[in-house]
Formats: structure tokens, C-alpha cells, sequence
């Protein structure tokens, strides 16, 4: 599907959801306790077959946390972005969407370690880089304190 | 007497408990400082937990505070064998996003230079899995041929591993007169010099008994882990970003994508050898047509992306990597993430390596091509 197909199919299929035309990506953010149900129905659509999670990311934006799912179908190799945001800072939860693509049980680890976002319904959530009593680098307010980043 | 026949009749009192032993951090197949925690019953894996973050360097969080300029040369310190690659997909990835359309020249010149990169890759890779099978030789002869590379990169820009040549808007410098001649004649030496490699470990009765049949990952599988490179190839899993997705002269060269059926180990190797075979065809398509031009674009001093999420992917020795920058504006990211394919590649193991012989875990981590700082970042 191009992205216009993509778009009209989402906007058809996924009215609770928001959708955005990004630069590259039709990007679709939805309510953290839609994610899994949004993200089966995508891999499971015989129209979209989105099968291949290639990247996860957090990031700290300067509102909310957010992860980006940034997926692809092997099929029909069209990709789009789903995006996931939960205001609260101090105690992220996110499900984790293991149960529909594997890998995202270790770079959810990844996301976990190095922004502190917990993932419910992750069977084995440990850190993935660093020591247990490290704070959460890729958080904005991290203080560097043994200036490890900035000289 | 009868109690210890009894014992050797009924196998079910035979049963060993599981117990875990550490490969690594420091394990001369581990390519890099990679801790392996395995579980074993007798000689049989029953488990493998990949732990990383022994070289973890906290790339991501250093790009935040430079430049657009500056971040490209990080990005050859994670997956050194594929420097080149990972260099231009930064530069491509802030070339889409302030639509800049770099000149013809610009393309097939990184394209070429991409593919020696990838040559040289597999043939350290061929060289060091060798190794880990117990065949020196084959160092010698991968080493042997990818100095030859590494000359024609000296030549070109200076360095031989972390290449550096690529910068947003094109290329630090333009070829040298004799660069064409170089890679023609490298082109020949290789063609003469594969055949060896076959000679010497592909037809080897040992090497195949040990990988044929090995570590198998299905095709599902293999989708679901994120398995990409020549690794998801041998899986018949058709994840060339060079194809689906092309960037630079990919779009102006025939080539084929190498898909293999077996899944196993053995399919894993030869995918490498016959990808060499194929990206000579890609150079010598490109390499007598090089356009005339110039070899960058004037970009301003201070590159500034416009606020927006941008991803770039390429194709590197390993498989599917990916840039992906979070901008708000100002002159650097405000977020950046890179995508390496060796970490979805590293925890495919335990998948693949669930009820092989413990002999057999080493063969099947050096198939996968992992390069530590890639995976650690």
C-alpha cells in the first residue's frame, strides 16, 4: 500500500487513533491501553500483514515519554510508524508488545535501561547496558555527574 | 551389582541436572567482549542469555550534544567493519531531511565504496569464523585479500578502517585519477582469489559436518527476532534494504538479492561468500560509469534539521541499520537512535542454539557476524 492507501485504510479501521502524515511515515499514536490490541490488528490484516518490527525507540519528549514503533510488512514492504505517549514521568508503564513481535523483548530491555520506561507484561525486564543503581541516561533531566558525556 | 545395572537400564536415573557455565566476557569467538550465561543438561544448550554492555559507550546520549557534522563520525566507531555504510546513512538521513539532492558522482562513488566495504567485511568475517572453526589458514587468506581494500581506501581518503569519506551534502574529497584502475584490477584479483575460499573451507568435509543441519531459524522465526543481513537471508527472509528500500546508485544497478532455503549455519556462511561475488558485479556495473560533477553540494556551516522524526536505512554487512533522528530545530538532535542489526541478530541465538552440542554454540554465534560495539553502541 502507498502511504495515502495506508493512511485511508488507518483512518477507516483505527478511528480512536491519531494520524499524522510525518516526513517519511504515516504515523499513528494511539492510548497506551490500545497499543497491543492496535498492534495485533495491524500484524494480523491480511491488507496490511505489518510482521516486521525493525526498530524500537523511547524518547523523552519535553511532555510525555514516548515510544516509537517503526514497523514493515515483508509482504508488501510498505512501513509506517505507531507512536505510544504517557504523561507520567516519575512511573512510565507501557505494555509490551512481545506477544506480537519478538524482538521487542529486548529492545523494550534497551528502552527500559536507558529511559526508565516499564514495560507490564515483559516476562523478563532487566537492564540491558548498565549496572542496576545507574540512573536512566537518555532522560533529559540525567545529570552527568562523573562527565562521562560532556568534557 | 544388580542396583548399578539397574541404573545404566533405566536411562530416567541418568538425567544430569542443568547447570550454567559462562562463555565470555573475555572468549576468543565471542568477536568482542560478549558474556554468554548457557545452561546446559550434560553437553546439550538448553538455554542461552546473551549479556552485553561491556563496551557500551553511550553513543546515542553523546549525539545529543553535537553536531550533525560531528555525529558522523561516531557512527564508524560502532560497526567499524562497516564504516563507510554506517557514515552515509547519517549523511543520507540529513540529506532527506533538508531535501538536498546530491550530485550523480556523489552516488555511485559512495555506492562503490560501500560494497568494497562490505567485501572487506565478510572477508574478516571469513577469516575470523574460520578461525573459530580451527582453520588459520582462512585468516590468512581473507586477511590477505582485504588488505588489498584497505590500500584502495588509504588511497582514497586517508584511512583504512574508519573511512570518514562521507560528510552531509557528499564526499570529503574526490577520487584519485587512479581509483578506477585500482578497483578494476582488484575486481580481477578477486574473481581468481574466491574460488579459493571454496577450495579451502566450503568444501571441507569437517567445516560442513560441523554447520550443515545447525542452528536452524526458520523463516517465521526469523521475521519475529528481526533477523536481517545475510543471517536472515539464509533464512530465505527477504530483507535487502538495498532492494526494498534503495538509496544512492541502488536504484541504477541490477543485482541479486542472495536468498538461500536451508536455514541453518552452513547457508548462513555461504550467503557471505556468494554476497562478495555479487557486489563485485555492483562495482564493475558502476565503476567504468562514474558521471562527471561535483563531489559534494555547498551545505551551510551550521546544519540545522527542521523539527520533525526522520529514519534512514541502509543496508550494512550486517543487515537492516537504522538512523533515527528526532530534531527540534536547533543545530543538534534532540534525540538519536541507531538501529543495529547485530543487536536483533545476537538474540536470535537462544532461539537457534536451543538443543545443539555445546561444540556446535560457537559455530553458530560466528554465523551471525557480531561485532561488539555495534550491538553495545
Amino acid at each position: 500500500m502507498t502511504n495515502e492507501e495506508l493512511k485511508a485504510y488507518l483512518t477507516k479501521n483505527f478511528p480512536e487513533a491519531e494520524i499524522a502524515d510525518g516526513p517519511q511515515y504515516i504515523e499513528l499514536t494511539v492510548k497506551p491501553e490500545l497499543l497491543v490490541e492496535t498492534s495485533k490488528k495491524l500484524k494480523e490484516s491480511s491488507e496490511t500483514l505489518f510482521d516486521y518490527l525493525f526498530c524500537l525507540t523511547g524518547v523523552d519528549y519535553p511532555d510525555c515519554m514516548g515510544v516509537i514503533y517503526h514497523i514493515e510488512s515483508t509482504k508488501f514492504h510498505h512501513e509506517m510508524v505507531i507512536k505510544v505517549k504517557t504523561t507520567n514521568r516519575t512511573e512510565p508503564v507501557i505494555e509490551s508488545v512481545r506477544s506480537v513481535w519478538q524482538t521487542a523483548k529486548y529492545h523494550e530491555r534497551e528502552v527500559y535501561d536507558l529511559l526508565g520506561v516499564k514495560f507490564s507484561n515483559h516476562n523478563d525486564l532487566r537492564r540491558l547496558f548498565l549496572d542496576d543503581d545507574w540512573g536512566f541516561p537518555l532522560r533529559k533531566d540525567y545529570t552527568d555527574e562523573v562527565r562521562i558525556i560532556e568534557r | 551389582m544388580a542396583e548399578i545395572k539397574e541404573i545404566f537400564i533405566n536411562s530416567d536415573n541418568l538425567e544430569t541436572d542443568e547447570f550454567k557455565i559462562n562463555m565470555g566476557p573475555q572468549h576468543p569467538a565471542g568477536h568482542g567482549v560478549l558474556r554468554l550465561v548457557v545452561t546446559l543438561e550434560g553437553e546439550i544448550v538448553r538455554n542461552v542469555d546473551p549479556n552485553i554492555g561491556f563496551i557500551h559507550s553511550g553513543i546515542e546520549k553523546m549525539c545529543e550534544s553535537l553536531a550533525y557534522n560531528q555525529i558522523v563520525h561516531l557512527t564508524d566507531r560502532m560497526d567499524y567493519l562497516s564504516a563507510h555504510i554506517s557514515n552515509e546513512a547519517v549523511c543520507l538521513c540529513v540529506e532527506n531531511a533538508l531535501q538536498i539532492e546530491v550530485p550523480d558522482r556523489v552516488k555511485y562513488i559512495r555506492t562503490i565504496m560501500d560494497e568494497l566495504m562490505r567485501i572487506s567485511s565478510h572477508q574478516l568475517w571469513f577469516g575470523a569464523y574460520g578461525m573459530d572453526m580451527g582453520a588459520s589458514t582462512a585468516l590468512f587468506y581473507g586477511l590477505r585479500d582485504r588488505e588489498k581494500i584497505l590500500d584502495i581506501f588509504e588511497e582514497t581518503c586517508g584511512a583504512r578502517v574508519t573511512l570518514n569519506y562521507n560528510m552531509p551534502g557528499g564526499l570529503m574529497f574526490d577520487i584519485k585519477p587512479n581509483f578506477q584502475k585500482q578497483v578494476k584490477d582488484y575486481i580481477k584479483f578477486l574473481r581468481k582469489k574466491l574460488p579459493e575460499y571454496d577450495k579451502l573451507v566450503s568444501g571441507n568435509i569437517i567445516f560442513t559436518e560441523r554447520t550443515k543441519g545447525v542452528g536452524i531459524l526458520s523463516l517465521e522465526d526469523c521475521i519475529a527476532y528481526g533477523v536481517t543481513g545475510p543471517s536472515g537471508r539464509a533464512s530465505n527472509f527477504s530483507c535487502d534494504v538495498r532492494k526494498h528500500h534503495p538509496y544512492s546508485a541502488y536504484p541504477f544497478v541490477k543485482f541479486e538479492e542472495i536468498l538461500d532455503t536451508t536455514c541453518d549455519t552452513y547457508a548462513r556462511y555461504y550467503n557471505r561468500i556468494r554476497e562478495m561475488w555479487e557486489s563485485l558485479n555492483i562495482i564493475e556495473q558502476l565503476i567504468d560509469n562514474i558521471p562527471e560533477g561535483d563531489y559534494a553540494v555547498k551545505m551551510k556551516g551550521v546544519v540545522k534539521l527542521p523539527e520533525g522524526e526522520y529514519m534512514q536505512r541502509v543496508e550494512t554487512a550486517r543487515g537492516d541499520f537504522g538512523v533515527f533522528i528526532v530534531s527540534d530545530g536547533k543545530k543538534n538532535p534532540y534525540r538519536v537512535k541507531f538501529r543495529s542489526p547485530g543487536f536483533s541478530n545476537l538474540f536470535a541465538v537462544n532461539k537457534m542454539s536451543k538443543g545443539i552440542k555445546i561444540g556446535d554454540l560457537v559455530a553458530t554465534l560466528g554465523a551471525l557476524d557480531p561485532v561488539m560495539p555495534d550491538i553495545d553502541r
